[in-house]
């Protein structure tokens, strides 16, 4: 492979912003948001610059690859912090700095009156570095380290208001639910080095066929309990819609755009495992199809308008996860749905920040209203935003969403109708929740609070609104021209077993598919636009809604399963390890003083009787040990 | 300079120089104490710059003739494993006496004594690591009992003579143990060619089967006991809630080490069959250790009994590596013992300033410090990050490399303990919640953020946990070589990759 020396520069801009901002301190609090602002965009020109590279090399040659140097060595276990920039880990690179530097130009309007701004934009280059580390890594250990990076970053981002309590218990609960993930990546690890006796990208790669099938399953399904925790998905979805918390443009970056597609990387990246392990790739399909639809089901009873977006991201995530489940055929569409869901996705977000901008930080949409003629960029750009999401053509969603629908239903079989039928039902949900958030916000009648003067927000906050959106318009048309994304990709993924089934045509999967996305939006546009919207959620509403505002009962189920019981073992440990355990060292010790005590036959003091104590038990124990030793 | 044997001096002879200063000038015999452990620190390293690591001889030897008619010997010399040891206790030395400048005050006896026993201290964890004479290291084993229960029981905090004198019984206990055993190996050695202490010529010993597991045990409890493993570790929560914050940075740091450190250099090198026998039973106490010690730790309510019990978990991990019997699992443990001793030290001493500001452990009677003592809030996040060992920290490379060496040998405690991170995740967050989030807890509002003089002393623990996380190899590749030698010792082999029975 070749080698190419500036690889490493992609993370070490943004790490060394990082750490100027926060050793710095308030010092640099007058120019944090311009170096800030700067690191990314310089790392972004360096992943412009790499493009350029690679588009002037032949396929085969495309990828590139930096040593930096020897980092843990120990007997077979060796793993250098080696990097790795191909074809797939570039479209990361320029999301991750592109949407990036974007939202860091917002933050700079949109973080202005915090006095903090500083903390956040030095918290925010820490995520780029660590998020370009897991894409950039050659190996599953140097990936891990960007993996816990981002959870850390993560972790930072939705405390940064920590001073309000619930803000830090929704920061915890991000970090401890990631860590189970995590836990499934450690697995993973310390399977392939048992099995494969490497834990490397291209070693692992290379031994495929000299691997069973049950370790690569095992391998695959841990890899899997990783995504789900990084990813938000079905089980270890909970902690995303906490993760609101944090500012918004953290959540659109990191919850919407980059990190929680991580999973989808990772599984991505394992597309050689997961090719040669079919039940660990079905489990993948499954836990996609279910996450697409609790997802929308949770968005459809969201007022919060973060949380009905964090829902909606969740169930977009679902799709990407059931066309990384879908082997070879899947893997580009996967890619291709990432890329157009972050441009749509985090404009959609930063839209949202626009409006709690405007609306003193009201996030209820049942505050909302009307905002269409007093926000008028925010209005189209978010606007654009949701024909993309919603799949509309020509907009990105379109193509990305449609891909994998049919590919979904060309799967075969039952499973092919079943998956397609997910993906199908999704698209009509994913467009009567949106919808619903379209209508609530932006037009019908006011229902703001008293001292509400919303106004549109500053260039600095809609000109990367804009330019996501200009994204969500073409980013879709531009990946599937001429199957652009797809041969780009072609070259990492093995495409010996690929067979089309052709269950239904694209035309006819199109023509389903708006369909199903009509009915969405004529529900929504009933319900919501011909009807007055309560400012106060109503509470006579079915089971069923009630269920969804609670999010399907996940945090309930966490509570009740693993949370109390966890807290009971606790208390019941606590209180034994007094009273048994050291409750016996205490007695054995009270009967050896008495007993020395009669030995004796005087009561002295405490130290005294212990040091007869000693020695008439060094005598007894060298007189016992010399028994056996002769 | 390279004599382990001056190296042992130069500590003494600082603490002779702080007795002959007048009781008044405290100041004085503070600086005094820190310049000679910066010194030792700088004479430690410079040694190690001429440590031949590929050479698995025991180096820098050095014999005297002690009590030649039991032909005692005062013998000292280093392998990768008390090299890197006697590193850490050198280091974390100065770092101890500068973090905690004024926590000798208010305790039973003068501030000049204190250091004193933190120098003479100093001279025995050097020669507990160095001594290759089985009587020297068990003198010096118990020696070292008498500084530590006079730094706890005079200079501590709440009920220190109690525990003191629960730290003192639980490790005499252990002490006399080993000393029977001792004693059996040197009549042992009497009958096989003459009377020695020396630790090469008695593992050449020939025993029966019975002879070498009793006498193992004998060495194995000493050392559960001082590192310590469940169920033999409730000394060590009293002791650390009592004790100053450098005291119990010395004891958990470096002390409990000693535990850990005679496991290999003793139980495996003198009673090999013995040690594979126990093997299962120890690797279960091990696992026991990783989990209860976490769980514990996230029920307390007092943020110095917290970390003991976090130590109590990372205890476990380190014994377990050590029994794996890999080559990834015992490198990995050796490296954890000393990233163990920066990360546990970064917590104590930090936590012992939050301590001493707001007048009380109770972790529920802190809050918002972020906002409030912004420095020292980010070095105890940072020093928690350290402990829940955070990949690019580094904790996480020992911690990893113990985990996947056991896992080629012992999948089921692997998986069991990799439990431990999630739990590691609760025990640090939660008080990092309590006391460094939310708002300003009453009493909080006053609070001094760090002086220089504590940052100055804080400042090399955070680089060494950053630097280390990412450049492990200078310590590796002392350590490797060792733990190669006595995993071949011993037998063994690391695992080949299974390719799952393909």
């Amino acid at each position: 492979m070749t080698t190419s020396n500036s690889l490493v520069y992609l993370i070490a801009l943004p790490l060394l912003g990082a750490t100027i901002l926060l050793l710095a301190g308030r010092r640099a609090d007058k120019w944090g948001h311009i170096l800030g602002t700067l690191m990314p965009a310089s790392s972004f020109a360096v992943g412009l610059y790499q493009l350029s590279l690679m588009l002037g090399r032949s396929a085969e040659e495309r990828p590139v690859g930096q040593k930096l140097f020897e980092w843990i060595s120990v007997g077979s276990f060796k793993v250098d912090a080696g990097l790795l920039l191909d074809q797939l880990s570039i479209c990361f690179v320029l999301l991750i700095t592109g949407v990036g530097t974007l939202i860091h130009i917002y933050s700079i309007s949109y973080m202005s009156h915090d006095k903090d701004r500083r903390r956040f934009f030095a918290y925010l280059n820490l995520f780029i570095a660590a998020m370009l580390l897991l894409v950039l890594g050659d190996s599953y250990l140097n990936l891990y380290v960007g993996w816990e990076g981002v959870g850390l970053a993560s972790y930072l981002l939705i405390g940064f208001w920590n001073q309000k309590p619930a803000y830090a218990t929704a920061s915890k609960k991000a970090f401890v639910m990631n860590r189970v993930g995590d836990m499934g990546l450690s697995f993973a690890i310390m399977i392939a080095f048992a099995t494969v006796g490497t834990v490397s990208f291209a070693g692992i790669k290379e031994q495929v066929d000299q691997t069973s099938t049950g370790a690569l399953t095992a391998i695959g399904i841990m890899l899997l309990v990783a995504a789900a925790g990084k990813s938000a998905q079905f089980p270890l979805q909970a902690w995303l819609g906490d993760a609101m918390a944090g500012p918004t443009p953290v959540s659109a970056l990191i919850h919407a755009a980059t990190m929680v597609t991580a999973g989808v990387y990772l599984i991505t990246r394992s597309n050689f495992i997961f090719d040669a392990a079919p039940t660990a790739q079905l489990l993948v399909v499954i836990v996609g199809a279910i996450t697409l639809l609790f997802g929308a089901l949770i968005g459809t009873a969201k007022d919060d308008i973060k949380k009905a977006l964090a829902a909606s991201t969740m169930s977009q995530i679902g799709y990407m996860t059931l066309a990384a489940g879908l082997g070879p055929v899947g893997y580009a569409f996967a890619i291709m749905h990432l890329l157009t869901h972050g441009f749509f996705k985090a404009g959609m977000f930063l839209g949202a920040g626009s409006v709690m901008h405007g609306m003193n930080d009201q996030v209820n949409m049942r505050k909302y209203g009307a905002l269409r003629k007093f926000m008028p960029i925010t209005f189209v750009t978010f606007g654009l935003g949701y024909l993309a999401i919603l799949g509309v053509p020509p907009f990105a969603g379109f193509y990305s969403k449609d891909m994998i629908i049919e590919t979904a239903f060309n799967a075969g079989g039952i499973k092919g109708i079943l998956l397609g039928s997910a993906t199908l039902l999704g698209a009509g949900i994913t467009a009567f929740y949106m919808s619903r958030v379209m209508i609530l916000t932006f037009t019908g009648t006011k229902r703001w609070d008293e001292d509400a003067h919303p106004h549109e927000s500053p260039w600095l906050m809609w000109l990367p609104m804009a330019i996501l959106a200009i994204g969500s318009v073409s980013s879709g048309f531009l990946l599937s021209r001429g199957d652009a994304l797809v041969n780009w990709l072609h070259p990492l993924f093995d495409h010996h077993e690929e067979h089309k089934h052709h269950l239904l045509q694209p035309i006819v999967v199109s023509g389903l598919a708006l369909t199903m996305v009509a009915i969405g939006v004529a529900i929504a546009f009933f319900k919501y636009s011909r009807q007055e919207v309560a400012a106060i959620a109503p509470e006579n509403v079915s089971v069923l809604t009630k269920i969804a505002r609670q999010d399907l009962m996940q945090d309930r189920f966490n509570e009740a399963v693993f949370m109390r019981p966890g807290q009971q073992l606790t208390q019941v440990l606590v209180k034994t390890d007094e009273a048994v355990i050291d409750g016996t060292v205490r007695a054995v010790g009270q009967l050896a003083m008495s007993s020395s005590s009669l030995l004796r036959g005087v009561q002295s003091g405490f130290v005294r009787s212990y040091a007869a104590l000693i020695f008439v038990g060094a005598a007894l124990l060298i007189a016992g040990i010399w028994v056996v030793v002769q | 300079m390279n004599s382990l044997v001056l190296l042992m001096l130069l500590p003494i002879i600082g603490s002779i120089a702080v007795a002959a200063t007048p009781r008044t000038k405290e100041v004085l015999s503070k600086q005094l104490a820190l310049a000679t452990t910066v010194i030792v620190a700088i004479a430690t390293l410079a040694m190690a710059m001429n440590f031949q690591r590929d050479n698995v001889d025991l180096q820098f030897v050095e014999k005297y003739s002690w009590i030649p008619t039991f032909g005692i010997n005062f013998s000292v010399g280093v392998d990768g494993l008390a090299l890197v040891l006697i590193l850490m206790s050198t280091i974390l030395a100065p770092i101890v006496v500068l973090s905690g400048w004024n926590e000798a005050h208010g305790g039973r006896w003068s501030v000049k004594t204190f250091y004193i026993l933190i120098l003479v201290l100093e001279t025995m964890m050097i020669g507990v690591f160095a001594a290759t004479d089985v009587f020297l290291f068990y003198v010096i084993f118990e020696a070292m009992l008498i500084p530590v229960y006079l730094l706890i029981g005079g200079y501590g905090t709440g009920e220190r003579s109690a525990a003191a004198v629960k730290f003192l019984i639980y490790s005499l206990f252990g002490g006399l143990l080993m000393l029977a055993s001792i004693i059996a190996l040197y009549v042992m050695s009497g009958a096989q060619g003459g009377h020695t202490f020396d630790l090469q010529a008695l593992s050449q010993l020939e025993m029966s089967s019975t002879t070498q597991n009793f006498l193992f045990l004998g060495f194995f409890i000493a050392f559960a006991i001082k590192a310590p493993l469940w169920p033999l570790h409730t000394w060590l929560p009293d002791a650390a809630a009592s004790a100053t914050p450098g005291t119990s940075v010395l004891l958990l740091g470096v002390l409990d080490k000693v535990g850990t450190f005679g496991m290999i250099r003793y139980c495996l090198t003198l009673f090999p069959e013995a040690s594979k026998t126990f093997t299962p039973l120890i690797m279960v106490l091990a696992v026991i250790s990783i989990v209860y010690g976490a769980i514990l730790a996230i029920g307390q309510k007092d943020l110095k009994r917290l970390i003991a019990f976090t130590s109590i978990s990372h205890f476990g991990f380190i014994t377990m590596g050590i029994f794996a019997m890999t080559s990834q699992g015992h490198s990995g443990a050796t490296l954890y013992m000393f990233n163990h001793g920066f990360s546990t030290a970064a917590l104590f001493i930090v936590g012992g300033w939050m301590i001493a500001r707001r007048g009380s452990s109770t972790i529920a009677d802190f809050g918002g410090l972020q906002r409030i003592t912004p420095v020292m809030a980010w070095s105890f996040f940072l020093a928690g990050m350290s402990s829940l060992a955070l990949p690019g920290l580094s904790s996480f490379v020992s911690e990893f490399l113990v985990l996947v060496g056991t896992f080629t040998r012992y999948p089921v405690h692997a998986v069991i303990a990799t439990f431990g991170i999630v739990l590691a995740a609760l025990y640090i967050l939660i008080p990092v919640q309590k006391a460094l989030h939310g708002p300003t807890a009453p009493g909080n509002e006053e609070l001094r953020d760090l002086n220089i003089r504590e940052k100055v002393a804080i400042a090399p623990v955070m680089a060494m946990i950053i630097a280390l996380g990412f450049y492990p190899s200078p310590l590796l590749n002392v350590i490797n070589p060792a733990s190669a030698h006595v995993i071949a010792q011993m037998g063994f082999t690391d695992p080949a990759p299974t390719n799952g029975d393909k």
